[in-house]
């Protein structure tokens, strides 16, 4: 027994002895419980995929990469616990959160230990606040709407529009620069509803929908809200276009609406049917990997995981600030970074942008309508 | 009180000003948690565990606290003004809430609060002109104590440690007091007490408001501590999960609530090593719990203890106030 | 006017689900004082049992067979003998306590074991939608009303007019006296638990092609049945059933009419009114219970 012990008191200082094994250690703050689950969980499946290809290929500079979890139980206070809890244990970078709620605090704590954070939120908020250490994985809805709004005014002459949107710090983010877009183009909102998430029944906000005249609906659901609300349109009648965001025509949507997603039609940045086909074969290991169909917070985690990779190889060392340093106003191209899936770039604030598509949902599939240039 | 149990508190107390020197930020900071949710938990002891009433609005009262804290703070009121404000708030709403509730039926509390904490969610997510609505309030500033700034977390905690203690020594006095006194008539025999002139609906009334006065001080602490508050935080979850920190430590004990909170903040820690599982590990324990020790963990210590000391008598107490 | 018979038909539809949710709900409060904080995870479990039935390649009538087999062992004698029994002699809190950690371990088991994300679920109606007077009305509608009203209807003939139904009414109203009477108290009140866990797997079978199998499906359902359950009468099958139909038209109407924002505080506002003004519930009776 007490040899056994000996022995293992011996392994474990050799261990201690020898240098760090993982030089790139990155903490993986998520929603895994509480109404963020869903999300959080794409996300961080998205991340895990992404680091356990890059260690199969070789790792970071040579080295592989350990990821730590935190659960931020979607709550703000803990959030900020998690991302302090990661920042003690010594990472390099921070992946992490989807909810703004939770970014908008936790950044702050990323920010005074000058660690890189890539998170999954759309609020405009989160890079409208000079934090050099934070990066988008997706566009902020402050971007992504406009491209949509204006392929609104300029190629589908919409003037009247109604807008149902999730009454969430995610729904009123687009909700809000909605109404911004709706101004610079001059659209009259003929009705503004919100509605409520993990609401069981949509027939009162498609009744209201039915009895506005529109030329379009601006939707701005969740992925499992929008199917819902998607079949009860469809069941109700509703004939004006619906057009939204990722989160009205994913992949996920379709699985979940089947037949009553078709003639839906919205801005995505990444698409399976894009004729990309590191997107269509990504989805097509994640769904392989985890069985089920990632949604767009899966694509946010899988990217972030290989824009890491490739940062800090240019950088050439895994250091937090130059890390931070390098991102601003970086491009990554697929041909050098084929992980991103696309081209994509940051600026000053740690938006990012990158070409887009206007697609519709045609017999179960998205159909690219129209490539829209950065902006 | 005896001087063993004086010694022990002077002991705890020590702990409590060591346990964060040393430590890394996160760990100071789990620790201010860990109090803010003891005060919290503090007060609806008093309302479970010894007027035997469950809210289930006790995160609701701490969201009223919160925001008022931070209303008040960021329009320039100083902190302390601001937190007796949400005190008394909270004080206040208690009583207009218990009222009507405890005029009625017995278990009829638990209905009216649950249903006030999801209205209190969607007025504060509603409102936004004054609260921020669902992206919240963002940048409280933390107070000053005698020209001392808290805006580090290690003079945060032990802000927030001083709170604690006053928490904890004003729910000792209100015990003790002749007027507390009576909780505990109250609790070992209702029927009794009334016929010994007790007014019980004042008298749980009277619990109910205070345990939510709890509930708004420690709000007042948390809009500081995150310098962040929107209204998921204080959603009906919240107070369930403030309810099972009680009933888990051991409600109608002076320290269950504090054992309870810290299990609670604790466990994700302890059961790292589990991965996801450690909220089905955590649930399926507290299920086994209930089954064996309904009073909560200082109860199952206690019965343990009583094994080796077989002359001293269980409590019995507990039983009349467990009633919904 | 299409207007308001859409609404009507669509809260009527939902509310009939509602009122399969809360009836257990009743059920379990009358028989054994049990306040079930699971209730709602009750309703969402047995979606993810006919999926897992499915994914085992039964096909969808076998696996709903499935999963009514499995929600009677675990949500009916498995919830009484493991959980509420060895309770029972505690009082209430530990058992409210109980099941919310219950609920908890059902939402995050699934979630580990299932899946984060809504599942689509199989329709057990035809996709077909009817107009008239300009309102649309899906069978899925149609069939969801008919099958919970004729569930709750069978269960109200069962409970008056069988003698089963009757000792389980006495078994609830008085154990004592239904005991010297000579009725085997726990095996009615196992019956209970039982009737409880058949209907749950009825109303999730019913409301999961529209509301989509999800973990957290349990938080919504449970607490609108809760709310279903205190308005119609806490201790009334008809009153559960009134109330679980009210709140599912009210829900609607004010999210027309009064404010999409507020709409779900007007089921609460109306359960504060019903507490206040006739605290027995609208078609309950009034209970003489001590303190």
């Amino acid at each position: 027994m007490i040899r056994t012990l000996t022995a293992t008191a011996a392994t474990a200082l050799t261990l201690a002895a020898m240098p760090a094994q993982a030089e790139l250690k990155i903490g993986s703050i998520i929603e895994l419980s509480g109404p963020g689950a869903a999300a959080g969980t794409n996300f961080r499946d998205g991340v895990r995929m992404g680091f356990e290809e890059i260690n199969a290929a070789g790792g970071v500079l040579g080295e592989p990469v350990a990821i730590t979890e935190y659960d931020s139980q979607t709550d703000p206070q803990v959030s900020r616990a998690m991302v302090q809890k990661a920042i003690d244990d010594g990472v390099v970078a921070i992946t992490g959160t989807v909810f703004s709620s939770s970014t908008v605090v936790n950044m702050l704590v990323a920010k005074q230990a000058g660690i890189p954070q890539f998170t999954g939120s759309e609020a405009p908020s989160i890079t409208a606040m000079n934090n050099p250490y934070i990066f988008r994985t997706a566009f902020g809805s402050q971007k992504g709407v406009p491209k949509m709004a204006r392929y609104m005014a300029e190629e589908m002459g919409v003037k009247k529009v109604a807008v149902v949107w999730a009454n969430t710090e995610f729904g009123k983010g687009g909700h809000e620069s909605f109404l911004k877009e709706a101004g610079n183009y001059g659209f009259e909102i003929v009705a503004d509803l919100p509605t409520e998430q993990a609401q069981t029944d949509f027939s009162a906000d498609v009744v209201k929908l039915k009895g506005i005249q529109a030329d379009a609906a601006f939707v701005y659901l969740t992925e499992e809200e929008s199917a819902r609300f998607l079949r009860e349109a469809r069941k109700q009648g509703v004939t004006l276009p619906l057009v939204g965001e990722t989160t009205l025509i994913g992949h996920k949507v379709i699985e979940l609406a089947g037949d009553a997603a078709n003639g839906a039609m919205g801005h995505v940045g990444l698409t399976p049917d894009a004729n990309i086909p590191a997107m269509t074969e990504m989805v097509e290991r994640f769904k392989a990997k985890f069985n089920y169909t990632p949604d767009h917070n899966a694509i946010k985690g899988y990217t972030a995981a290989h824009t890491l990779k490739c940062v800090t190889e240019m950088v050439g060392e895994a250091d937090s600030q130059a890390i931070a340093d390098k991102m601003h106003g970086l491009t990554l191209t697929v041909a050098e970074c084929p992980g991103v899936l696309m081209d994509v770039s940051w600026d000053e604030t740690g938006e990012m942008s990158r070409e887009s598509f206007f697609v519709e949902v045609q017999d179960g599939k998205q159909v690219v309508k129209a490539i829209l240039p950065p902006n | 009180m005896t001087r063993t149990r004086i010694i022990l508190i002077v002991l705890g107390i020590a702990a409590l000003v060591a346990a964060p020197i040393g430590q890394g930020n996160y760990i100071i900071y789990t620790l201010t948690s860990w109090l803010l949710f003891s005060i919290s938990a503090m007060g609806l002891n008093l309302t479970l565990g010894y007027a035997g009433q469950v809210s289930l609005a006790q995160a609701g009262f701490m969201g009223i606290g919160a925001y008022v804290t931070a209303l008040l703070t960021l329009a320039g009121v100083p902190w302390i003004a601001a937190a007796l404000i949400s005190i008394t708030s909270c004080f206040a709403v208690g009583l207009l809430l218990g009222w009507p509730a405890l005029r009625v039926q017995h278990h009829f509390l638990a209905f009216v609060t649950l249903a006030f904490n999801t209205l209190l969610f969607l007025v504060l997510r509603n409102e936004e002109e004054i609260t921020g609505g669902s992206f919240g309030l963002v940048g409280m500033p933390r107070p000053s104590v005698l020209g001392i700034a808290t805006d580090s977390n290690l003079n945060f905690y032990y802000f927030a440690l001083a709170c604690f203690l006053i928490s904890a020594f004003v729910m000792w006095w209100i015990l003790r007091s002749p007027w507390g006194r009576a909780f505990k008539a109250l609790r070992e025999n209702p029927i009794r007490a009334e016929s010994l002139g007790l007014k019980i609906r004042r008298q749980t009334l009277l619990a109910f408001a205070i345990g939510s006065a709890f509930g708004g001080l420690a709000g007042a602490l948390q809009s500081p501590l995150v310098q962040f508050i929107e209204p998921g935080s204080f959603a009906l979850i919240h107070s369930l999960k403030l309810l099972l920190m009680v009933v888990v430590g051991g409600a109608g004990f002076f320290f269950g609530p504090m054992l309870g909170a810290a299990v609670v903040i604790l466990l994700p820690e302890l059961l790292r090593f589990t991965e996801g599982y450690y909220l089905i590990i955590y649930s399926a324990l507290v299920i086994v719990l209930m089954v064996f020790s309904p009073q909560g963990l200082i109860g199952l210590g206690q019965k343990i203890w009583n094994q080796f000391r077989p002359r001293h008598e269980t409590r019995r107490d507990m039983k009349k106030g467990f009633q919904l | 006017m299409a207007e308001l018979i859409q609404i009507l038909i669509s809260g009527l539809a939902a509310g009939s689900i509602y009122a399969l949710a809360a009836v257990g709900f009743t059920l379990l409060w009358q028989a054994s004082q049990t306040i079930n904080f699971a209730q709602g995870e009750f309703v969402m479990l047995p979606a993810f049992f006919v999926l897992v039935g499915m994914g085992l390649g039964l096909p969808m009538w076998p696996a709903i067979g499935f999963s009514l087999l499995l929600s009677l062992l675990i949500l009916g004698v498995a919830f009484k003998k493991l959980v509420v029994e060895p309770m029972l002699p505690h009082g209430t809190l530990p058992l409210v306590i109980a099941t919310i950690a219950l609920g908890l371990l059902m939402k995050e088991s699934v979630k580990e074991f299932y899946g984060a994300t809504a599942q689509p679920f199989p329709a057990i109606f035809p996709q077909k939608v009817y107009h008239f007077a300009g309102a649309s009305v899906s069978a899925q509608d149609i069939g969801n009303l008919i099958v919970s009203m004729l569930a709750i209807g069978g269960l109200q003939l069962f409970l008056n007019r069988t003698r089963t139904g009757r000792c389980m009414q006495a078994s609830a109203q008085n154990p004592a006296v239904a005991e010297i009477l000579g009725v085997d108290v726990k095996r009615m009140v196992m019956y209970t638990f039982l009737i409880n866990a058949a209907l749950a797997t009825i109303a999730s079978v019913l409301i999961s092609p529209i509301y989509l199998a999800k973990f957290s499906n349990g938080e919504t359902l449970g607490l609108v049945a809760f709310i279903a359950a205190i308005v119609g009468g806490f201790n009334q099958i008809r009153g559960a059933l009134v109330g679980g139909l009210l709140i599912g038209v009210i829900d609607n109407l004010s999210a027309v009419y009064v404010s999409a924002e507020y709409r779900s505080a007007m089921p609460l506002i109306l359960l504060i009114a019903i507490i206040l003004l006739r605290p027995q519930g609208l078609l309950g009776t009034k209970e003489g219970r001590a303190v």
